[in-house]
């Protein structure tokens, strides 16, 4: 079954939180086991089934990016993560300072941590401006159903995905530096 | 009209669902009242029952307050703070172990198990001990039998640490119809009067184990946002950096190291103690030791304490920052800070939490009875009792599986809402490949040995195929407890697979299968035994009364056969005696009682006509 049936809804990318959230709760009411714990094992079992379900879909729906990438497969979207390694052009420079600076703090090199902060700062700027790209084009597909939003929302959530990563190995390397250091 | 009357009162009478709080330090048992959880005080009245098991020379267990004074007498067979070593492997808890008294068992890999005289234990079936008392405890409180508990576990607990609790429940013959989580269950003892709308912390830092959860409460829902914690973090930690402080001062002062020495150690742990309650409340506080004449005193002072114990503090505000990260609340809307466990008495952690969360925290609850009260909640809404409440709790640690080059490959993440269920398909890599194994880790971290390795599952019998042409759909499912459980289909036939667990640490299921008939066969001994007893008391009742018969008249009024008859039917009871058979006993006497019969008869009479004559004298 759909995550969007469950929830009575039809598939669209915008979704009205607070009704998500109410709905949730109602379903929770019904479904979850601890309605069922005085119930034969075959029910009990079938509650944590129906509830994990549940519990699942309102995860993916509530979160823009996980619901953007549960309607992409739904629409027939490969969406794996084979590009992710390829560096989005526009950050080509970027990346490769990056990587040197990340090379230097491995080998102690005190002074790059100010750079790297920056560059962390900048990255989380980009990724919050590429989180309002792709809610600005959830009404776009809602409204028009056109495919080609959908693709344009894939290229965005690789780009993000990339983003991401740099996040991550920054913060890493910084928070392993600051160990060391201590 | 009979059927009017055909009313099954037994359906009617239905048992109570008891919540156990099974702490560090202390355990409760609570009950949903008519008007609210109240707290079940045991036989001496007090509500809190010190986690605390000693095992005596025959056997038999002391529980709770005997067990503490026996703390000091055999520390070597009485055991505290066993829930830090639950679904523990031997190298998680070596460090821990110095400060513990009792020797460990060999053949500890799996589980952990204790060498306490008389037995060897592991840590579940201590547990048990505590959790047997509270049900003994409810039993006599409530005036019937109890089979059915929700027991609390510190959110921050792994799959193992769960499954043992578990284990532990049913070894002391409890149903654990749900595990909740300690700051969950104080939030639902909190909002049940408290608050029904907003956000709130959990701040628990109890006896050996930190918790930190942050919930939405909304018209009777109480969903977790996000948990963390420290399993290994709590008040214990406190006490051993006063203890460390005062071994040192005693070696110098007394030239004699007596950190070995158990007995003086558990009575230096009391006044440690004693000592940290103490400075909750005065600026300075005196470490009091009497051991055996020779005496030590130390002042602490406020300021000592604080710093000795900062470090301790700033280590539970790690895990509240990454709880407040992953709720994605911004700390200004968290309307409360709850307080729970015995250890957020102390000023310095309270000033510390109103820091951090910029919120005045709440302490207005009993820190020690919270918990408890909480579980009982959680029984009446299992039971139906309570209406309108639904907890909803999350997962505390990512679950993923191992994949090629020792990385975790990540399916649940922490903080999902639980039930939580993740499907992966898995295939052969060699041609008439029969079996897959899949090794399940929990844990934040990228690589295998740096995450907690849950257990190993084995599908079997998979049809021999080319390598890669097998299609298992593998299911994990995080249950409402937290706890996981594994199915495999073949996508190619829709066949249920079969998977064998083999747990990474704990008890196997036929171990614990093994443990409860053992105990069933032990309840079967003594239930023998007390048998065997009350046969001999009857049978020396009836030999004594037959010697007696055998002085009246009556006797001579019996037949030679008749009196031979007696006289076997005694030989016989005689020698079933001394027996064990208390079946065999039992039957020795009837015939002993069929064959004086008509003596007893006779005698009656006899008592009659005299009776009767001397109303006409």
């Amino acid at each position: 079954m759909d995550y969007f049936q469950l929830f009575g809804l039809e598939r669209r990318l915008s979704i009205d939180a607070s009704q998500l959230q109410k709905t949730f709760y109602e379903l929770s009411r019904e479904h979850h086991p601890d309605r069922f714990s005085l119930k034969p094992p075959q029910e009990q079992a079938r509650a944590q089934q129906t509830s994990a379900f549940l519990n699942d879909a309102y995860r993916v729906l509530r979160d823009p990016i996980a619901r953007a990438e549960f309607v992409l497969k739904q629409e027939g979207f490969d969406i794996g993560e084979q590009r992710t390694k390829d560096v989005p052009p526009e950050l080509l420079e970027e990346v490769f300072e990056l990587n040197m600076a990340l090379e230097e703090l491995r080998h102690g090199e005190e002074n790059v941590r100010r750079q790297l902060e920056e560059a962390l700062g900048k990255f989380l700027a980009m990724n919050r401006q590429i989180d309002a790209e792709i809610e600005s084009l959830f009404p776009r597909w809602d409204d028009s159903r056109d495919r080609d939003v959908l693709l344009r929302i894939r290229g965005v959530l690789n780009r993000r995905r990339y983003v991401q990563n740099l996040i991550g190995e920054v913060e890493k390397e910084l928070a392993r530096a600051g160990q060391a250091a201590i | 009209m009979s059927q009017a009357f055909d009313i099954d009162f037994g359906s009617h009478r239905q048992s109570k669902i008891v919540g156990i709080d099974l702490g560090t330090t202390n355990s409760l048992v609570a009950f949903m009242d008519l008007t609210g959880p109240r707290i079940i005080p045991g036989a001496d009245g007090e509500n809190l029952v010190p986690s605390v098991v000693s095992c005596l020379e025959n056997g038999d267990f002391a529980v709770g307050h005997p067990a503490l004074r026996l703390l000091i007498d055999r520390p070597e067979r009485t055991v505290y703070s066993v829930k830090r070593l639950l679904g523990k492997g031997l190298e998680d808890v070596s460090q821990e172990l110095k400060f513990f008294p009792f020797r460990i068992a060999p053949e500890s890999d799996h589980i952990i198990r204790l060498d306490l005289g008389a037995r060897r234990m592991t840590p579940p079936e201590i547990s048990a001990q505590v959790l047997a008392e509270l049900k003994r405890n409810a039993e006599a409180f409530l005036g019937q039998s109890v089979t059915q508990a929700v027991i609390t576990v510190p959110a921050y607990f792994n799959d193992a640490q769960r499954q043992a609790t578990k284990d532990a429940g049913r070894l002391a013959g409890l149903e654990v119809l749900r595990l909740v989580n300690e700051p969950t269950a104080a939030s639902l003892a909190y909002g049940l009067d408290k608050r029904t709308n907003g956000v709130i912390a959990v701040y628990d830092f109890g006896g050996g184990t930190f918790d930190i959860s942050i919930l939405r409460l909304h018209d009777g829902i109480f969903e977790v946002l996000a948990t963390n914690g420290d399993t290994h973090l709590g008040g214990d930690d406190i006490d051993n950096r006063l203890m460390a402080i005062a071994l040192e001062d005693i070696a110098a002062e007394w030239g004699e190291d007596i950190s070995r020495n158990g007995e003086a150690v558990q009575l230096l742990r009391r006044a440690v103690i004693a000592a940290k309650e103490h400075l909750s409340f005065v600026p300075a506080a005196t470490i009091d030791l009497d051991y055996r004449g020779r005496k030590y005193q130390r002042e602490i002072t406020r300021a000592l304490f604080e710093r000795l114990i900062q470090d301790i503090v700033e280590r539970t505000l790690g895990p509240c920052r990454q709880a407040i990260a992953d709720s994605r609340i911004p700390v200004e809307e968290i309307d409360e800070v709850v307080m729970v466990g015995g250890s957020t008495r102390i000023p310095a952690i309270r000033s510390a939490v109103q820091t951090l969360f910029r919120a005045q925290p709440h302490t207005g609850i009993n820190p020690d009875e919270v918990v408890a009260l909480g579980a009982a909640v959680q029984a009446g809404i299992l039971s139906g009792d309570v209406a309108g409440k639904l907890l909803l709790d999350v997962t505390p640690l990512s679950l993923g599986i191992e994949t090629m080059g020792g990385v975790v490959s990540r399916l649940i993440h922490r903080n999902s809402t639980i039930p939580a269920s993740a499907t992966e398909t898995f295939t052969t890599a060699v041609d008439g490949q029969r079996n897959v194994l899949i090794h399940v880790l929990q844990g934040e971290r990228e690589l295998v040995k740096d995450c907690r390795s849950l257990a190993r599952f084995d599908l079997t019998g998979i049809d021999p195929l080319p390598a890669g042409a097998a299609r298992i759909e593998v299911r994990f499912l995080i249950d409402a407890n937290g706890i996981l459980s594994v199915s495999a289909t073949d996508v190619r036939t829709g066949k249920e697979q079969t998977v064998e667990v083999k747990p990474s640490y704990g008890l196997t299921e036929e171990q614990v299968e093994a443990m409860i008939r053992e105990s069933f066969e032990k309840a079967e001994e003594d239930f023998r035994e007390r048998q065997l007893r009350e046969a001999r008391l009857e049978a020396d009742a009836i030999l004594a009364a037959t010697e007696k018969a055998r002085a009246h008249d009556a006797w001579l009024d019996l037949s030679g056969e008749e009196r031979a008859a007696v006289q076997d039917a005694v030989n016989h009871l005689l020698l079933s005696y001394h027996g064990d058979d208390y079946l065999l006993i039992r039957a020795k006497l009837d015939n002993l009682n069929q064959a004086t019969m008509k003596l007893a008869e006779t005698m009656m009479n006899t008592a009659f006509r005299s009776a009767l004559r001397g109303t006409k004298i």
